[in-house]
């Protein structure tokens, strides 16, 4: 009974797995291919080209492009960057601090933002901005980040700080460390791993967010994401193929990074 | 810092005074007392559970003690953070840092108590030459074997001086051959050093083979301290005998007490004198007599009378399993010598005890 469970038994599982395969990748596969499409029909192919990718570059759109896409990093890499120092405080605090009152309301708290429905993060936190009177802009889609991200970024870093004894820091108290040294010099070092890889995917999760940042965004102040759906509204070119597969690769690259930092990791112990 | 020396000739190094230790309602240490003297290789010996560890924690800084004082030559150190006591450990599982290689290991003790990068890369290296890795600076913990690491575990804790060295269960993880080797490399770097060492362990080979002395613990409380020789050849009480070495416990009626001696009654009725463990009455009590310290004698000669059940082969010994005639059991180790009769199993057997071997025993 050990052995694992043959899923192939089940009736119907590789019907469903393809089915499931093909619901979730053919359109980002057909994306992919026509943006190297040679014709502006986004449905007919009328050859090979990179005529798109030029055109997202130095087209008519470009520009508005472009200031979206600083936008988007400069906001990925701050919101990653705070979003990973709060989470790794909170990992520390959870995996160290013992027991302390409101241990497991604070863990369900730091995980909360995965659970609430995302439309109603961005409703609430648009009533915040303006109940405050903090006008709306890249400050408020910046704030709004760094909160949503932090769950994101806390999630490799606990899981690599389970696998760090706390016996390296006793050895390091041991031989003269105070407890900040400790921290320092033993449980960074050994934990980077997971903070590296909690960084990476706080910050894909920060450049594709298009529900908060259209929410409190101020007028005019477009990320990549919000600045795509603009560009859908008037109808789909291809050069909106070409910008997404762009962003799609770019995640690719991040996401398989955070995974192989994570796991590279784990093996090193 | 002066060294205070209450004791005249030989320095305190560590005065454990009446050291408590409770979790909740549970109390993992009953007012525990000893001194550890400068130089001395002093070992807890126990169970799992007796405390030893959770002792060595509390010297340590890792525990805080609920009452009692731990004090380093002289210095009150109970309530103080491990980062302000001169005190190291050899963790049982090295605890090696794994992102730094064996030199910076090494000194990052002295590099914590201010030495400057020079004089702590020279320390480190001459403490690695003294634990044989000269060679092994530049490697990481996990390319090395398990004896080395443990080696590079006892450098990194040895280099910056400290007054006390805490060793728990360091050779628990080697193999036994490796084991057998470290015991002996061990003690020359104690005595080397001439540091105070306070090793921790459940092995009674390992603490009579390289202890100065030996506390015996068990539930949380000091049983017996004392040499060697002394907790295996005089043992205060029946769980001391019982743990360290084998032994028989004999049941016995105590007939007649003069001072530290006693006259006792045998299983089978014949009378025997021996020595008291402590101050005994008239009554039931336990004679404890190490299996090698009983004669092989014909049958209806000696003390005791037995029929042999088994016998095992150890090489250098033979141990004998025998019963008495209350079914009592009863183990005799002879030696493997050239011409050792080693009597059938169902024969009838005389057992003559060392006189001065045997000890009474009441709790």
């Amino acid at each position: 009974m050990a052995v694992a469970t043959d899923l192939r038994r089940f009736a119907g599982f590789r019907a469903m797995t393809v089915l499931c395969l093909v619901v979730l990748y053919a359109p980002l596969i057909i994306v992919a291919i026509y943006s190297f499409n040679a014709s502006s029909s986004i449905t007919r192919w009328g050859g090979f080209s990179f005529k798109w990718y030029v055109d997202v570059f130095t087209g008519p759109e470009a520009p508005k492009f472009r200031q979206a896409a600083i936008n988007s990093f400069a906001i990925a890499t701050g919101a990653a960057l705070l979003s990973t120092a709060f989470a790794t405080a909170a990992a520390v605090a959870m995996s160290r601090a013992g027991r302390f009152r409101g241990k497991v309301a604070s863990l369900a708290l730091i995980n909360l933002p995965l659970m609430v429905p995302e439309i109603v993060t961005a409703v609430a936190s648009l009533v915040f901005f303006i109940t405050i009177g903090f006008t709306t802009g890249l400050m408020t889609i910046f704030i709004a980040h760094i909160v949503f991200c932090i769950p994101f970024a806390y999630l490799p870093i606990s899981a690599r700080m389970q696998g760090v004894s706390d016996i390296y820091e006793q050895a390091a108290m041991d031989l003269y460390a105070t407890p900040w040294q400790a921290f320092r010099l033993i449980l960074l070092p050994l934990m980077a791993p997971g903070i590296l890889s909690g960084f990476l995917l706080a910050f894909i999760i920060s450049l594709d967010d298009f529900l908060i940042t259209n929410f409190v965004k101020g007028a005019g102040v477009e990320t990549l994401p919000t600045a795509i759906f603009g560009s859908v509204k008037q109808g789909i070119k291809p050069n909106i193929m070409a910008i997404s597969t762009l962003l799609l690769c770019v995640s690719v690259v991040f996401v398989t990074l955070s995974w192989i930092i994570g796991r590279a990791g784990q093996s090193r112990k | 810092m002066a060294q205070v020396d209450s004791s005249g000739g030989i320095g305190i190094a560590v005065d454990v005074d009446d050291v408590v230790k409770r979790y909740g309602t549970l109390t993992a240490l009953h007012g525990v007392s000893f001194d550890i003297r400068d130089g001395e290789f002093f070992t807890l010996l126990g169970p799992s559970g007796c405390g030893k560890t959770t002792l060595l924690r509390c010297i340590a800084g890792f525990e805080e003690v609920s009452g009692g004082a731990i004090r380093l030559h002289g210095e009150d150190i109970a309530r103080l953070p491990p980062h302000r006591r001169q005190v190291n450990t050899v963790f049982q599982q090295y605890a090696l840092f794994p992102h730094m290689d064996v030199l910076a290991n090494v000194m990052f003790g002295l590099l914590r108590r201010g030495w400057t990068r020079r004089d702590a890369t020279a320390r480190a290296r001459e403490v690695l030459a003294l634990v044989r890795l000269a060679d092994f600076a530049e490697r990481r913990p996990a390319q090395l074997s398990g004896g080395q690491q443990q080696r590079v575990a006892l450098a990194r804790a040895l280099a910056p001086g400290p007054q006390v060295l805490l060793l728990d269960e360091p050779l628990s993880a080697l193999d036994l051959k490796l084991r057998q080797a470290v015991r002996v490399e061990l003690k020359q770097i104690q005595r080397e050093t001439d540091i105070a060492f306070v090793f921790v362990t459940h092995d009674q080979e390992e603490a009579l083979t390289m202890s100065d002395r030996i506390a015996v613990m068990s539930d949380g409380r000091v049983q017996q301290i004392g040499t060697p020789r002394e907790v295996y050849e005089a043992p205060v009480n029946r769980f001391v005998a019982g743990f360290i070495g084998e032994t028989n416990l004999l049941d016995v009626a105590i007939r007649s007490v003069d001072g530290s001696r006693a006259e006792v009654l045998l299983p089978g009725g014949r009378p025997f004198a021996c020595a008291a463990a402590a101050p005994v009455a008239a009554g039931p009590g336990h004679l404890s007599v190490r299996p090698e310290r009983i004669e092989l004698v014909a049958a209806g000669e000696g003390d005791l009378t037995a029929t042999v059940r088994d016998h095992v082969y150890l090489g250098t010994d033979i141990q004998l399993h025998a019963r008495l005639a209350d079914d009592e059991a009863v183990v005799v180790r002879i030696q493997n010598a050239a011409g050792s009769a080693i009597p059938e199993r169902g024969a009838e057997i005389g057992l003559k005890l060392e006189a001065g071997a045997a000890r009474l025993l009441t709790d």
